[in-house]
């Protein structure tokens, strides 16, 4: 019944059968694999169609190379991962069953070199015997240090695809949330079900499922009517139905990858992939977040694979994704066929085999005497039925060539007969079926072994779900049915709905015995430990042997096998491996699979992309930039920017040909003898308002704050309760119960937080409140001896002399027409005005006193002059002199700690009896002897540079600045008892070998120590 | 995620909090005269239960308010949320409450004013 070899190469494959399945065979289709074109039809997928063209082999395995071949029809395929795509939009290991067909589809194999079917790696599979279990670790491990080196080389022989050169992702991801009353994962014939009873009963639904269709294994049987009509017209009415409910959103090609606390459930669905072209409008993968009163897992099983010698040769397959690339693809994936089986599923695709025009060989059974309707129907057909028979070896080179047959002791799997030989080209197996819980045992759900239908079923749940049908272990279709119509209005009726159970169709398909012979061993007529591979996880390269040896190597514990071999890792998660695994364990200990236990699945169910799970968070998006109102300024004077968290700060603002050094250098001299203009708008700044306002500053600050005048300043150091240094920032009284305070730039909303905290925690009692006016105001900083003509010039509305305006005072004032506020304060130790206007006003302000500045040889300066500037008056920086262990003290700034108040945050801490030790790191001024030197900062300074490796440590550098005002190389450091050592001399060795830098223990006050130049 | 009912705001999700540990350590005022050991209960030690335990959340990325919460950290249930300054009610958090080791501690004895004329001083969630 195949078509008749046809003239046009390109029509669909020679393995394509006459009629049948979901395929439109009016929309033929072309595509490449390995460079050489195929034809298909819309429906199939790359595997389906690769099988019809005859092509099985599609990689090689990931540690021996081994020839691989596609062995399922759905997301649990462990072999046939492809390349997919060209250029940027390149993706490595998708499995070539999900991957629908589009019009010149371009792939490519993975894991091969120079080609899949000549593969140099392959060599791995002749020293197979060099490459034990865990052979990395008991290989590599010595020295340690070459680790780095095997490395490179493991990583290149075993591995998976290749990822995409080009990094430049053309298509968009998006990202949405969802609420939902009921979320049903799968689309079979439960899901269905489930969907019908809430959905009926006015719940929210959101069923989503991996496919392109609904209708689960239902769209693979051919054997199988409800009510009367061939299962995919009962699929469409229900989905008719569905989509026709406003409740009700559809989700196709939708996978559900995570399961997480409170019924929090991710998934991907992948929009556009199945197009090829991605259209303008349309995102290429959409993530969906999804909260859901109740989940209802309808996800279905996984057929187990038969482990024998050669069970991973291409033209190997699942028994039950024979029958679905018949009935659904209209594909015959081979010519002359061998069912090899321990259960009844088989029996129904060795019909489907038959009835497709398949030359079925026979079918292998390893149970004694199986008398069910199936075994009869097919001994009624003729088929050939070996029982008590098991495959021994499924032999040949690219494909499998034929079948190695033996007569078994079912009991033990003993070989009790001579073998014999069947020519075939393709083996359907099946070992029984494992639901699938992967989402219940991420949920923590837990799990029971049924040890009559050979499976783990769900017993307990952690959350507010329920598995239902062959994810429940029912695999009756009837009963699967009607336990998802339960599932369904149980859930509607625990979200508040009135629901009934949907009615049932009537199921007629065939009676089935769903208890597969519990036999373990792998039948071998080798001597043990020669056998051909038997492989149990064909993803990870894992054999039985591995396991084997892994249990005889001490490894009881599944989880520490599952390690130590790499069984049931990676992207697989164990999907078809993980039973089979879990029986040799249990044989080879002489115990029980429940006591052996399960590992536990681990997100994703399959693969979900990186780009779907960024989202539009890439580039540009992807953290916020904050920017003052006076960037564009900065930016159209050539300034070069620094991060200062979040904000883009003016960093220097280079002159033709000057170097960075050159500039800030420059900007620090003008600063000191002209005139400089900092933007300074992006200080913390927190308005701080209450009857309790001043008491609250006065226990979150070092100082005493009572009594602070209205229309003063004060600066203050605020700790942690462990007495460390926390923040620092000048805060101004505007009125009685009204504060201005601000805080350094990284630190503002840090603060903000923590005066939250203390206020609502601690002393909920005091009446303040705090809002960040960081945002509201743009701050212009004027400083530098001209720096009062230039207010004068600008027409400031206040006097400027100092008995009126005196340092550490603010006004409120209009300049060059513009409402200003004012503060007398200076970083610089200059005659300072910090000018703050209304955030719009900024730029406007800004550009005045620019102007108004030019006689006066105004220079705008950026944060590194900024620092250079401080750094000569001695003044610290939160975060650079502080590193959370540094107290007041250490800074020898004593001065700011109240001895008088009761308490304040770090106060107890303070006087703890180690904070008086006399060899605390203490912050001290450096002056190199070579005055050209500049200390690299984090240099750590020793007394004796001549001293015996480890050298004994003082401590280290924590500012360091050529001083153009000053002519000399000036620093900051935190060195052991410090305070106590000043005059003498510290070496600071170099690590690039040069000789160490001698430098002298100095006030950290280099200029102006006196502060004369406050007043201008 | 956990799916918090913010006493202010409602449900939301677990990304818009930031737990801040540990909930009823009475913080000892500077005045009272404990020693450095006792004074390291407050302010080093915090505990890690498995099972119920008492924090402290706060709606960061919402109203900016503090809450108690009594929350199972092997099952991830809430079991109570509750406001700060308040004890919890339920049944799980009062027993949790009450066998804390630090409700026998000088730190907690030395959150109380000395003088009983004296303001009295809140403690952290009590």
């Amino acid at each position: 019944m195949f078509k008749s070899s046809s003239k046009k190469q390109l029509s669909g494959g020679d393995m394509r059968l006459a009629s049948g399945g979901r395929i439109n065979r009016d929309k033929p289709l072309t595509f490449t694999f390995d460079g050489k074109t195929y034809g298909g039809y819309e429906g199939d997928t790359l595997a389906s169609a690769l099988i019809a063209n005859g092509v099985h082999l599609v990689g090689r395995s990931f540690k021996y190379h081994r020839p691989r071949g596609i062995m399922t029809a759905g997301s649990e395929e462990p072999n046939a991962l492809i390349r997919l795509g060209e250029g940027a939009k390149i993706e490595p290991n998708i499995r070539a069953t999900q991957i629908e067909l589009y019009p010149n589809l371009k792939s490519e194999s993975q894991n091969r070199w120079p080609s899949l079917n000549f593969d140099l790696g392959a060599v791995n599979s002749i020293v197979a015997r060099m490459l034990p279990a865990a052979f990395y670790y008991k290989t590599f491990m010595w020295p340690a240090s070459m680790w780095m080196t095997y490395e490179h080389f493991i990583r290149k022989a075993a591995g998976l695809g290749k990822a995409a050169t080009d990094h430049n992702d053309p298509d968009r991801y998006e990202k949405t949330n969802a609420h939902t009353d009921v979320l049903v994962v799968g689309g079979g014939a439960s899901g269905l079900m489930a969907a019908l009873s809430a959905g009926r009963a006015g719940a929210r639904v959101i069923l989503a499922d991996e496919q392109n269709e609904f209708g689960g294994w239902l769209l693979s049987e051919s054997d199988t009517t409800l009510d009367g009509n061939a299962a995919d017209q009962w699929i469409a009415d229900a989905v008719a139905e569905l989509e026709a409910m406003e409740n009700v959103t559809m989700l196709k090609r939708t996978t559900v990858f995570g399961y997480m606390d409170h019924n929090y459930l991710t998934m991907m669905e992948r929009v556009t992939d199945h197009l090829g072209e991605t259209p303008k409008h349309m995102p290429r993968q959409r993530m969906w977040k999804i909260r859901a009163k109740h989940v209802v897992l309808a996800q279905g099983t996984h057929e187990r694979p038969m482990v024998f010698g050669g069970n991973d040769r291409p033209g190997v397959m699942l028994s039950s994704a024979v029958r679905s690339y018949i009935t659904r693809y209209g594909v015959a994936p081979g010519r002359r066929a061998v069912v090899v089986t321990n259960n009844d599923d088989a029996y129904r695709t060795a019909l489907a085999l038959v009835d497709a025009g398949v030359y079925l060989r026979a079918i292998v059974d390893m149970r004694p005497a199986p008398a069910t309707p199936l075994v009869s129907e097919a001994m009624r057909r003729g088929i050939n039925v070996y029982t008590s028979h098991a495959l021994v070896e499924a032999e040949g080179t690219r494909h499998v060539g034929r079948a190695k047959v033996a007569r078994i002791n079912p009991k033990d799997g003993s070989i009790t007969g001579d073998a014999f030989y069947l020519d075939c080209d393709l083996v359907a197996m099946s070992a029984g079926f494992t639901p699938i819980v992967n989402l219940h045992s991420q949920a923590r759900g837990k799990l029971d072994w049924d040890d009559q239908q050979l499976c783990f079923r769900p017993s307990t749940y952690h959350e507010a779900a329920q598995c239902v049908g062959a994810s429940n272990g029912i695999f009756d279709l009837a009963d699967a049915m009607s336990d998802g119509a339960k599932a369904g209005a149980d859930a509607a009726t625990a979200a508040g709905f009135k629901a009934d159970q949907a009615a049932t169709p009537k199921v007629d398909a065939p009676g089935q015995d769903y208890r597969p012979l519990a036999l373990w061993k792998v039948v071998s007529d080798a001597n043990p430990g020669a056998g051909p591979k038997a492989f149990i996880d064909f993803q990870n390269d894992v054999t039985s042997s591995d396991i084997k040896l892994a249990v005889r190597e001490g490894y009881h514990s599944v989880e520490h096998v599952k390690r130590y071999t790499t069984n049931g890792m990676a992207t697989d998660q164990g999907k078809t491996s993980n039973i089979n695994a879990l029986g040799i364990i249990a044989d080879e200990l002489d115990d029980k699979i429940p006591n052996v236990g399960t590992t536990t699945f681990r997100m994703p169910y399959t693969p979900a992309s990186f780009g779907g799970i960024a989202g539009r968070e890439i580039k540009g998006l992807f953290d916020p930039i904050r920017a003052t109102r006076m960037d564009q300024w900065h930016h159209d004077h050539g300034a070069t920017f620094e991060h200062v968290g979040q904000w883009m700060r003016a960093w220097y603002y280079p002159q033709a040909g000057e170097s960075m050094d050159d500039a800030v250098q420059r900007e620090v001299k003008a600063a000191r003898t002209t005139a400089g203009l900092l933007d300074a708008s992006t200080l913390g700044k927190i308005d701080i308002r209450g009857k309790d306002a001043a008491e609250f500053l006065n226990r979150v600050y070092t100082n005493a704050w009572l009594k602070l005048p209205v229309g003063r300043c004060r600066y203050g150091l605020m700790l942690k309760d462990d007495g460390m240094v926390m923040d620092d920032g000048v805060t101004s009284r505007l009125g009685e119960n009204h504060f201005h305070m601000t805080t350094t730039t990284g630190g503002a909303a840090g603060v903000l937080d923590w005066l939250e905290e203390w206020h609502q925690t601690e002393w909920p009692e005091l009446e303040v409140y705090m809002t960040s006016v960081t945002e509201q105001w743009s701050v212009s900083t004027l400083s530098g001896p001209n720096a009062k003509k230039i207010m004068n010039k600008l027409g400031c509305s206040v006097p400027l002399d100092d008995d009126n305006f005196p340092f550490m005072s603010f006004k409120d004032a209009t300049l060059a027409g513009l409402p200003v506020r004012i503060f007398r304060i200076s970083f610089t130790g200059e005659l300072s005005y910090e000018i703050n206007t209304p955030a719009r006003l900024g730029l406007a302000l800004w550009k005045n006193i620019m102007a108004a500045g030019e006689e006066f040889g105004i220079t705008p300066y950026g944060t590194e002059a900024m620092h250079v500037l401080r750094a000569e008056k001695g003044f610290i920086i939160v975060g650079q002199e502080t590193d959370g262990s540094v107290t007041p003290q250490d800074l020898g700034m004593d001065w700011i700690v109240s001895k008088k108040k009761d308490d304040y945050i770090g106060k107890r801490a303070s006087e703890r009896a180690s904070m008086a030790l006399d060899n605390r790191k203490q912050l001290v001024g450096l002056v190199t002897e070579n005055p050209k030197d500049i200390i690299p900062e984090g240099a750590h300074a020793v007394l004796d540079p001549n001293q015996p490796m480890p050298m004994e440590m003082l401590g280290q550098v924590t500012s360091s600045y050529y001083s153009p005002n000053l002519g000399k190389s000036i620093a900051m450091a935190l060195l052991k008892g410090g305070h106590k050592m000043m005059g003498e001399t510290v070496y600071f060795p170099m690590i690039n070998g040069a000789a160490p830098i001698k430098a002298t223990i100095t006030d950290t006050a280099f200029y102006d120590p006196k502060g004369e130049k406050i007043n201008g | 995620m956990l799916n918090i009912s913010c006493p202010f705001c409602g449900e939301r999700e677990e990304l818009e909090f930031s737990c801040g540990g540990e909930a009823h350590i009475a913080r000892p005022l500077a005045e009272n005269s404990i020693t450095d050991a006792e004074f390291a209960d407050y302010l080093f030690l915090r505990d890690n239960t498995k099972g119920v335990f008492l924090e402290r959340w706060r709606h960061a990325a919402g109203c900016r308010r503090w809450f108690n919460m009594v929350r199972d950290t092997v099952s991830h249930e809430i079991i109570e949320i509750y406001p700060m300054g308040e004890l919890p009610k339920s049944k799980e958090g009062i027993a949790a409450y009450e066998a804390c080791w630090r409700r026998d501690t000088a730190a907690e004895a030395a959150a109380k004013p000395k003088k009983s004329s004296a303001k009295p001083s809140a403690k952290k969630g009590k």
